[in-house]
């Protein structure tokens, strides 16, 4: 009976694990495609994919990132800066992120700063 | 039209298999930053002058007109007024006069009035509250968007340490570039801008934004104030189109895989 216990636990873990890689090569093929058309200008089209991704495996740091920037390229400022802190949050100490994230404050700081009389 | 972002998608799809090797690539980006005032309701913008004051190598009203003007003209789809620059503050002083019993100020001669620091600029302020002089103004031109303000432009000058970066060789050879602290005296300039946006259907103010600047030089490098001037306009420039228009700022960023 231990035994049987034993591997279902050991069947479940294994095809958890399977499902959360499958997770995650599949939103790494969205986040690819998506580099690939903005690299080429479809910014709308790769917004689309890195949603996709973030709603594939939402613990995918990179998609949130990317999705960050390219709603800041559309000027969607404040939905960056939650894409921002959600890739921060799921990897506080990735360089790029902050690096992308702190050049985003320096332009979203701009825009609030000024005050009506 | 149709072929070509699906030509540009099948490129991509080639692409993602081509470059799958570096794990972050960095993008060139515009983000496009909202104009801060609603422009929609105006046609034209007339940049009427500035009540001016500092040195007296630049002419802060003429010349701020004259550069926002032709800035606007570039960079704005508002028409842009092409007309003679208000002498506001003999306006202002008119009416500064009139209001305290034709008194001429203390200390200041009524036809030169001299401003060299914002206290200076206040007894003439209250020109800016006038909403039926700027609505006769507006009347004139068609009411426009009514650009006003008060720019001050003031010699400074200031000694301290600074931190400034020195080459030196190292006993091996090496050229290295080391940071080193010095006393020096520099002088420059402080631009203060305030720059009153007015509806000149109504005569009312409808935003106001001051905005600084100051750039420092070596004492030895006698720049000449309206080098200064332009250089410092240079920084103030796209914060005042800012408020009317949207502009797109460059810069780059990182994808990640």
């Amino acid at each position: 009976m231990p035994m049987r216990l034993l591997s279902v636990v050991v069947l479940v873990a294994a095809l958890g694990g399977a499902v959360y890689a499958d997770a995650r090569s599949d939103a790494k093929a969205q986040v690819e495609f998506g580099i690939a058309v903005a690299q080429r200008g479809l910014w709308k089209e790769a917004i689309y994919r890195w949603e996709r991704a973030t709603q594939i495996d939402p613990t995918y740091a990179a998609g949130h990132n990317n999705l960050a920037v390219a709603y800041e390229h559309e000027g969607m400022l404040d939905k960056a800066a939650e894409a921002y802190e959600r890739a921060l949050k799921l990897e506080p100490d990735n360089v790029l992120v902050r690096q992308n994230f702190e050049l985003f404050k320096e332009i979203h700081d701009r825009t609030t700063q000024s005050q009506n009389p | 039209m149709t072929g070509r972002p699906s030509l540009k998608i099948l490129s991509c799809i080639l692409a993602v298999g081509v470059a799958g090797c570096a794990s972050f690539y960095e993008i060139p980006i515009e983000t496009p930053i909202a104009a801060k005032l609603d422009v929609s309701a105006f046609q034209r913008v007339f940049i009427a002058g500035f009540i001016s004051g500092g040195t007296d190598d630049v002419d802060g009203n003429l010349e701020t007109v004259r550069l926002l003007r032709s800035q606007l003209r570039m960079k704005s789809n508002l028409r842009v007024v092409d007309a003679d620059v208000l002498p506001l503050l003999d306006v202002a002083s008119g009416r500064s006069e009139a209001a305290s019993g034709s008194q001429a100020r203390e200390g200041v001669a009524p036809d030169a009035p001299e401003i060299k620091n914002e206290k200076d600029l206040q007894p003439y302020e209250h020109i800016f509250a006038d909403a039926d002089y700027w609505k006769r103004i507006g009347e004139e031109y068609q009411n426009p968007l009514i650009v006003t303000g008060t720019v001050l432009f003031i010699p400074h000058s200031q000694a301290g340490m600074v931190q400034r970066e020195r080459e030196v060789i190292d006993p091996l050879g090496r050229r290295r570039v080391e940071p080193t602290r010095e006393y020096m005296e520099r002088k420059g300039f402080i631009l203060q801008e305030k720059f009153i946006f007015i509806d000149g259907r109504s005569g009312a103010q409808i935003y106001s934004e001051a905005l600084r600047e100051e750039r420092l030089y070596n004492q030895n490098d006698n720049t000449p104030a309206l080098s200064s001037y332009f250089e410092l306009m240079d920084e103030i420039i796209p914060r005042f189109l800012s408020t009317l228009s949207t502009q797109r700022v460059r810069g780059s960023r990182v994808l990640i895989k």
